[in-house]
């Protein structure tokens, strides 16, 4: 039953690619890829990627589309018609998919437990995470603490990316700024009864299941990357409701600049502490007389750093392209 | 049913190429990075097909389970941080794509590079 329901969602996944791509309107193209990553959500799901699949939820149906509608408002709607010669293309793409499908055949099954990728460190993770970390998600204790170096790698990209976003839009053309600056703020939806309403009744709640996705994150499918954006939605709808002006009273821009930087701070510091304290950089063993509670504090606190910073930016890159909207 | 093993596959190629042909075809530079977005969901879902094991569960250990069988924790990981990356260079390419507008007034290749050869 789960092959065909597994099956029926891969091709929906594949007609919805093919929709987006050729969709004229680009308005429908970004839909279409919110509901792309839904679909790829479930598909991740019943993959057993619990983690993976409240990722792509959050983020790709989610803070993907607003950033991408926010792009579009600022760009052009429509895409320009002319008459492409794709013929070549087509037959590129289609033998290189080809010679892709062929190479599969080589590949071990779904599922087959004696693949090479199940073989080498995976069962370690599995075997050991109770007795060294003591925590039961064991993508938790792999992202916090195994393989800390790369997450932190991974949250200064995040920052870089925010950084640059920043260096891009906020940079003002001097002539125009007196006569776009009369233009009204926005209101919102403020006038529109039903999203107020429902809107409203869901902010408090979405903020809190941000905060139970971090904190349960050690126990259940969740942690600082999920919860960071969860917050984030959490904070942008409330922007799209009552506007621009009344989010960044709530979040001002001095707070944002201190999640960014501060989340990324917070690790690298984690980090530092844990050098200082005689161990190797991000080994939290070293944090308590009992090991094993000394991982579970360093994998709290830097989670914390990594949802702060994922948080902070994706609202910086939210305002960053609303802002340009009202100048 | 021996064949459906591979379907997940064939999806990722499927996905890959038609994420590669927006970027290759489309002139209109949000369509290429919409591709983009759709070849990089295509490689998450190759990843993820590989954490999969037969009869396993999401790695998250039950106590006094004995014998449950897991699936791989390693790929999710790689997957879970490159989602937000991914969001966040998307979000840095519109706002390339959004300066781009505003010095040219057109998010159109061929017109861009026209006005690139006027000047």
């Amino acid at each position: 039953m789960i092959t065909v329901f597994a099956v029926f969602l891969l091709s929906l996944l594949v007609i919805t690619s093919i929709a987006i791509v050729r969709a004229q309107n680009l308005f429908v193209a970004v839909m279409l890829m919110a509901i792309f990553s839904l679909l790829m959500a479930a598909n991740f799901f019943i993959l057993d990627a619990a983690d993976v699949a409240l990722t792509e939820a959050a983020i790709g149906a989610g803070v993907t589309t607003v950033i991408f509608l926010g792009a579009l408002s600022l760009t052009a709607e429509n895409e320009k018609k002319v008459e492409l010669s794709r013929g070549l293309a087509i037959c590129v793409v289609a033998a290189t998919a080809l010679v892709l499908i062929y190479a599969t055949f080589d590949k071990p099954k779904l599922g087959d437990p004696e693949a090479p990728v199940h073989q080498h460190v995976a069962p370690w993770y599995l075997s050991e995470t109770p007795n060294l970390v003591g925590i039961p998600n064991v993508v938790t204790a792999v992202l916090g603490s195994f393989r800390a170096y790369d997450t932190l790698g991974e949250v200064f990209v995040v920052f870089i990316a925010c950084i640059g976003v920043l260096f891009l839009l906020s940079a003002r053309n001097e002539s125009d700024q007196q006569s776009r600056r009369s233009s009204p703020d926005s209101i919102g939806l403020r006038h529109h009864l039903i999203p107020k309403v429902v809107g409203r009744l869901l902010f408090p709640f979405i903020l809190l299941f941000g905060l139970y996705v971090q904190f349960h994150g050690e126990y259940g499918p969740g942690g600082g990357f999920q919860a960071g954006a969860i917050i984030a939605t959490g904070i942008i709808l409330f922007a799209l409701l009552e506007g621009e002006k009344r989010a960044l009273a709530a979040v001002p821009h001095s707070v944002l600049m201190g999640m960014v930087a501060g989340g990324a701070m917070m690790y690298t510091l984690v980090g530092v502490t844990s050098m200082a304290m005689g161990g190797n950089f991000l080994d939290y063993s070293v944090f308590s007389s009992d090991p094993v509670f000394g991982q579970q504090l360093g994998i709290i606190l830097i989670e914390a750093g990594v949802g702060i910073t994922v948080c902070g930016a994706l609202l910086t890159i939210f305002h960053a392209f609303a802002a340009r909207e009202n100048y | 049913m021996e064949l459906l093993g591979y379907y997940n596959y064939w999806v990722f190629a499927i996905l890959l190429m038609v994420g590669f042909y927006a970027v290759i075809v489309r002139n209109n530079l949000i369509k290429k990075l919409l591709g983009l977005a759709i070849f990089q969901s295509a490689v998450f879902l190759m990843y993820i097909t590989m954490d999969k094991v037969e009869g396993g569960t999401a790695p998250i250990i039950q106590e006094g389970v004995a014998d449950q069988i897991y699936s791989n924790p390693l790929p999710q990981v790689l997957i879970l941080t490159a989602i937000v990356v991914g969001v966040s260079t998307t979000a840095l390419g519109l706002a390339i794509i959004v300066r781009i507008k505003e010095a040219y007034g057109s998010i159109e290749e061929d017109d861009i590079i026209a006005k690139d050869r006027e000047s």
